[in-house]
């Protein structure tokens, strides 16, 4: 187990320093000034050298890479150089509203589509289970900003009901709350029928197996064993998918925070990647990048600790 | 061995015939692509044409969505947006697919340390949430229609190389191919000759598959106003010029909203019921 964990850990390491230099390298071989890149055409000659000589951007480019890995390491991901702000601060204050959307988002979606999954599983082609299935299909592919904007339509503009624009005053847990719900109902629709889906599959699967033959063959009541035997093994294919989905889930984001004006990671990168300002969007980038890369190995291992099959091989 | 051979379409229809979901998919692909193709001549109205004395008409017979705040026509605008919105996802996925293509042959028959080599670079590639790769991709390069086929064909290619890599391995090793390097056939003649017509078939049905994503990632690009520039009607463009005057003008987001869920729901339908179609023997590729 803790060989696998190493192993595990390390690849995403390995990966995530991989990203980093590409994300590194890709302003090296844009052809043109990397300071100019970096700032952008309305920044002053007296910014470029500033931001030329706080990065050495005029070291050798081994150097340079040593110089930018020192900095990630101690928490330090460069200054914004239009407003003076320290970059990781940035992130940091954004973040919060980004995962919290996140959380939200794939929340609801699983606690309604782990049960309709199950629900189909159990009473094959029965009406629910069709309806499932043609729901699913068409929820999966509607993308969120399209989604976001039909609600804000239906919800803010015609019938008044909920806020658009933030995420609420700090404190006021009700009001941010109202900001939430659609963001979270846009951001999760999708994942309601994937999930359904993933967990109807492994579900069927699961229950075709011996053991459950063998707890009917005992006379368990049908729902203990779906409860206690079926769902615990079907289940986890579900979580390397909802790691998985955490990619996708932060995209969406970037989309759903962009229309709501909610002031998360998303929000971040979408305005600095407008006024081109590369510092502010590189610290975001790096943050989801990070963030992604080591939710795959975390669910990984809760896997392989959940699961007393794969255990037993580790 | 190629699955689309004679006697494939007639069996695809016969198929359709009895999965009216999958029919549905065909018939909203198959309206795609003709108002893609035929644009120009289908529009009733000049899709740039400003008409400000007809700004703000709810859809009414004349204008079937309505204008916007310019007067253009709502309508020729998205059909005109469906040119873009095809263009842009074939070209790009077409072309990820030829280098994904290359590159999953060099990893899959190739080198162990350029095997590795090279999953690691997808690996990491993958590792960026698509819509922030592109993002960044914008502000390094700037917008514009080329940067934004250059982030699709990065994003894409991974998966088609994976999928040719995982392909080529599971090929490589059986006995026929084993048979003609025992009989002195060159590298090149086996990939050409054996892998290849092997490996198109899967892909091709996957590529197809990813058309709309690419299709709602350039309209969610261009939604931010880092994908196409103006005044190129864009479906993504349309939804962001409607939600400026949501208030005033309702049905601009919602014409510009519906084609992008059609072709989503089109191009899913089909591929699903492609997929289940498929032979057991591609299936398992997949």
């Amino acid at each position: 187990m803790l060989f696998y964990a190493i192993q595990r850990i390390g690849l995403s390491i390995l990966i995530l320093v991989t990203s980093m230099v590409m994300l590194f390298s890709a302003l090296k071989f844009i052809p043109g000034d990397p300071a100019t890149i970096m700032l952008g055409s309305r920044a002053s000659a007296e910014m470029r050298a500033r931001i030329t000589q706080e990065l050495g951007l005029d070291d050798p480019v081994i150097v340079q890479l040593g110089h930018f890995f020192g900095r990630l390491l101690t928490g330090d991901l460069g200054t914004d150089m239009w407003s003076q702000r320290p970059v990781a601060q940035m992130v940091m204050d954004s973040l919060p509203y980004t995962l919290v959307l996140i959380v939200v988002g794939l929340g609801w979606s699983a606690m309604i589509g782990i049960p309709l999954g199950c629900y189909s599983a159990i009473r094959r082609n029965s009406f629910i289970d069709k309806f499932t299935g043609l729901v699913s299909v068409g929820t999966i592919s509607i993308p969120s900003f399209v989604v976001a904007i039909y609600l804000i339509l239906i919800f803010a503009i015609w019938l008044r009901w909920l806020p658009v624009v933030g995420a609420g005053e700090p404190g006021d847990f009700a009001g941010q709350a109202r900001h939430l719900v659609m963001p979270g109902f846009a951001l999760g629709l999708g994942w309601v029928g994937y999930l359904a889906r993933i967990v109807r599959a492994s579900m069927l699967e699961v229950m075709g197996e011996n053991h459950i033959r063998t707890a009917r063959a005992y006379g368990l009541p049908e729902l203990q064993i779906v409860r206690a035997y079926a769902l615990r093994i079907a289940i986890l294919p579900t979580i390397t998918l909802l790691a998985v989905a955490i990619g996708g889930l932060l995209s969406s984001a970037v989309f759903v925070e962009a229309i709501f004006a909610r002031p998360g990671i998303g929000k971040l990168i979408v305005d600095a990647a407008s006024m081109r300002n590369f510092p502010v969007v590189q610290g975001g980038v790096l943050t989801t990048v990070a963030l992604f890369a080591l939710t795959m190995p975390i669910a990984d291992l809760l896997v392989a600790w959940l699961d007393p099959r794969v255990r037993a091989t580790l | 061995m190629a699955p689309v051979g004679p006697g494939f379409f007639a069996r695809m229809a016969r198929r359709l015939r009895g999965d009216p979901l999958g029919a549905l998919g065909l018939v909203l692909v198959l309206l795609l692509v003709f108002c893609g193709l035929f644009a120009p001549w289908i529009t009733p109205f000049d899709p740039f044409k400003l008409n400000v004395p007809d700004k703000f008409q709810a859809p009414n017979l004349v204008h079937l969505f309505g204008t916007d705040n310019l007067g253009r026509d709502i309508f020729s605008r998205v059909i005109a947006g469906s040119r873009i919105a095809l263009w842009v996802g074939v070209s790009t996925i077409a072309t990820a697919l030829a280098i994904g293509l290359v590159l999953g042959l060099v990893a899959g028959y190739g080198p162990r340390w350029l095997d590795n080599l090279l999953l690691l670079l997808f690996d990491s590639i993958y590792s960026f949430p698509t819509v922030i790769l592109g993002l960044t991709v914008v502000t390094l390069l700037g917008a514009s229609v080329a940067t934004l086929m250059f982030v699709v064909i990065v994003i894409q290619t991974p998966a088609y190389a994976r999928l040719t890599r995982t392909a080529t391995l599971s090929i490589k090793s059986s006995e026929y191919i084993q048979a003609i390097e025992s009989l002195g056939a060159s590298k090149l003649r086996i990939i050409l000759i054996h892998l290849l017509p092997n490996v198109v078939g899967p892909l091709l049905i996957v590529a197809s598959m990813d058309i709309p994503s690419v299709v709602s990632l350039e309209a969610g690009l261009t939604y931010l106003g880092m994908g196409i520039p103006p005044p190129a009607p864009s479906w993504g463009r349309i939804l962001q010029e409607g939600y400026s005057v949501i208030q005033v003008a309702w049905w601009i987001v919602v014409a510009g909203g519906i084609p992008l869920i059609l072709t989503t729901l089109g191009f899913t339908f089909l591929g699903e019921s492609l997929r289940d179609n498929l032979d057991p023997k591609l299936r398992r590729i997949l």
